[in-house]
């Protein structure tokens, strides 16, 4: 990791520290506000809890102390001339895969190992001018193509949960920041589940957001069609301030969609210390996401976060969702279609990397992406690129985007039923490191719940709904809320009222 | 449809990444395990289904066809692996 940490570190006690770094992002507001504490102390205290902890989790690959904490004293200057915002002071980690000026930006692969990023991705923008922190670059599996962090050139993250297990991916470094307490909170990305699937292992709330409400400009291109950014945080309120800064219109973004602004934490408050907050919510469980394959402790533990459910007053409905085994086989056409294209870039030219030794020009894009890239970033490039070759595209790429219609079509149906779906967000708590590493189709099936939401571009979130005891160890499990287009408010809403009865989302992982 | 290491090879040379007999071999039986998976889309009847490009039904925005960029050469060329005045350097490519 890269290091240049600066100066002195605030020394809190350690009973102030535990409430600092257990705080939401509204109770770190008021204290920024109210003066108890400064954003630079705040800063100081996450960067040393960061050169305690990461050499073991690696959770961040790119930390610069000089730089997070000259905005952090920015930010201080904001709060003493009363323009603070929400979000001013906070400090947020941001996943490796948003290019931001002079920060190295890798996206977790050997081809941009020296890529210093020579302009500010939107979101990137966005939290500056917010005022907040930016705290460093979080691992991520190469190119976010992943779902355990193993694929990162910067080494695997641990889950601080279990540190024998993977964190989930592709957003692992960012969840495990979050649950370790080494960000106020995180910024990733979700392709086929890649913020939701490590939120739920590593026990956090994360929101993946309709296509096209968050900017992809400067967020460094997997699948154009189905990446986007969100929140990772401790709870829904968390989320709702950050979907504030993120959410917004772009037009160096050709998808970025034009909406009027929302204030995603208007609807929070409704549902505080009322007895049957939910009354009226039609709750769809949709059965292909009960049935085989899902794990019998995983099942338990969203069974009865449904039951808590009923109880805030929910009606719960019973929906299907045909063609949801089908989501896996289209996003393994699709998202390596589009990566085969995007990752064209990297040719050793304009940026990145290349190779030292070549004989020609052809010679020398051969053996700069064989060295620039891992294993699972060729496979999927090579999938891709076969599905597109000449011949194959009716069979492979239109095919896919025509079953993408059915499945789309299976959740407009589904929400003329209901107004929200809750299922699992994995099928599994997190696997030991290792155990699929060796298989990509193992490994893909931990999306089983989570790619059919991106095909459709719909939301989803995942929260914490509990603990599984798996070989004596407490491991999180994640709840899945699937909204309709442009429902966030809504979601983020029905999470907060569970999050109101349940302290799920403030445990946090021991010896941290 | 199966593979066999010539069509990993070939693939390979398409994507521009070199690939040694070994790691076709290799790559050979991953890939084949992933086209099993991709291979169940082919039961489905979808005679007369839309292709779905887009969830929202949205269509391309045009803009006035004006200078919005900045000259950022300097900026850019920093980080390129090999520049000489101003240009990339590339193996010569016309003899």
């Amino acid at each position: 990791m890269e290091q240049r940490l600066a100066g002195h570190f605030a020394h809190p006690d350690p009973e102030g520290l535990r409430v600092m770094i257990n705080s939401s992002l509204k109770q770190l507001g008021a204290m920024l506000a109210g003066k108890q504490i400064s954003s630079v102390e705040l800063t100081q205290a996450f960067l040393k809890r960061i050169e305690s902890h990461n050499p073991d989790i690696n959770a961040y690959i790119t930390v610069d102390a000089e730089k997070s904490l000259a905005q952090a004293a920015a930010a201080d200057r904001l709060i003493a001339g009363g323009k603070a915002g929400a979000m001013t002071g906070i400090p947020v980690a941001q996943k490796d895969i948003f290019v931001a000026s002079g920060w190295r930006t890798t996206c977790g692969s050997r081809m941009l190992e020296n890529f210093i990023g020579p302009y500010d991705a939107d979101i990137i923008e966005r939290f500056d001018a917010a005022g907040a922190v930016n705290l460093g670059k979080t691992n991520m599996d190469e190119f976010a193509m992943g779902s355990s962090n193993e694929t990162s050139y910067y080494g695997a993250v641990k889950n601080p949960w279990d540190r024998t297990r993977v964190p989930g991916g592709s957003s692992g470094g960012s969840a495990a920041a979050v649950a370790a307490r080494l960000c106020a909170a995180a910024t990733g990305t979700d392709t086929g589940g890649s913020i939701r699937q490590p939120a739920s292992l590593c026990g956090l709330s994360g929101l993946k957001p309709t296509y096209g409400l968050v900017s992809r400009y400067g967020m460094i291109a997997f699948a154009s069609s189905l990446d986007q950014a969100g929140p990772m945080a401790k709870s829904c309120e968390d989320m709702a301030l950050m979907m504030n800064v993120m959410t917004g219109f772009d037009e160096r973004d050709s998808t970025s969609l034009q909406r009027e602004r929302e204030d995603y934490t208007r609807g929070l408050q409704q549902f505080e210390g009322r007895e049957r907050p939910l009354a009226g919510l039609r709750v769809g469980l949709p059965k292909e996401y009960f049935a085989e394959g899902l794990d019998a402790s995983v099942a338990k533990v969203v069974q009865q976060a449904i039951d808590e459910y009923r109880k805030l007053g929910a009606e719960i409905v019973d929906i299907s969702l045909p063609n949801t085994q089908l989501s896996i086989p289209v996003y393994y056409v699709l998202a390596p279609a589009e990566a085969s294209s995007n990752l064209s870039r990297y040719d050793g030219v304009r940026y990145g990397h290349r190779a030292a030794q070549y004989d020609d020009l052809m010679d020398m894009y051969c053996k700069t992406r064989a060295e620039g890239f891992g294993a699972e970033v060729k496979r999927r490039i090579l999938i891709g690129t076969y599905v597109l070759s000449a011949g194959y595209y009716d069979a492979y790429y239109l095919k896919a985007q025509q079953i993408r219609r059915l499945i789309a079509e299976d959740f407009a149906k589904a929400f003329r039923q209901c107004d929200i779906i809750l299922g699992p967000t994995a099928p599994s708590t997190a696997f030991r490191a290792g155990e699929k590493a060796d298989d990509p189709v193992a490994m893909y099936l931990q999306d089983i719940y989570t790619i059919a939401v991106n095909l459709a571009g719909l939301p989803g979130m995942s929260i914490p709904a509990g603990f599984a005891e798996v070989d004596g160890k407490q491991l999180p499990v994640g709840l899945q809320v699937i909204g309709n287009y442009f429902d966030e408010a809504r979601m983020l809403n029905v999470g907060h009222a569970y999050q109101q009865v349940t302290d799920w989302h403030q445990r946090m992982p021991e010896g941290i | 449809m199966s593979l066999n290491t010539a069509d990993v090879k070939r693939i390979a040379h398409l994507a521009r990444i070199e690939i040694s007999e070994s790691e076709a071999e290799a790559t050979l039986h991953k890939l084949s395990g992933i086209l099993g998976l991709i291979e169940q889309m082919q039961a489905v009847d979808t005679t007369g289904i839309a292709p779905m490009s887009h969830s929202q039904d949205v269509t391309q925005r045009l803009r006035e066809d004006v200078v919005t960029k900045t000259n950022q050469r300097e900026a850019f060329q920093k980080i390129a692996p090999a520049v000489e005045n101003g240009l990339y350097l590339v193996p010569k490519v016309i003899e």
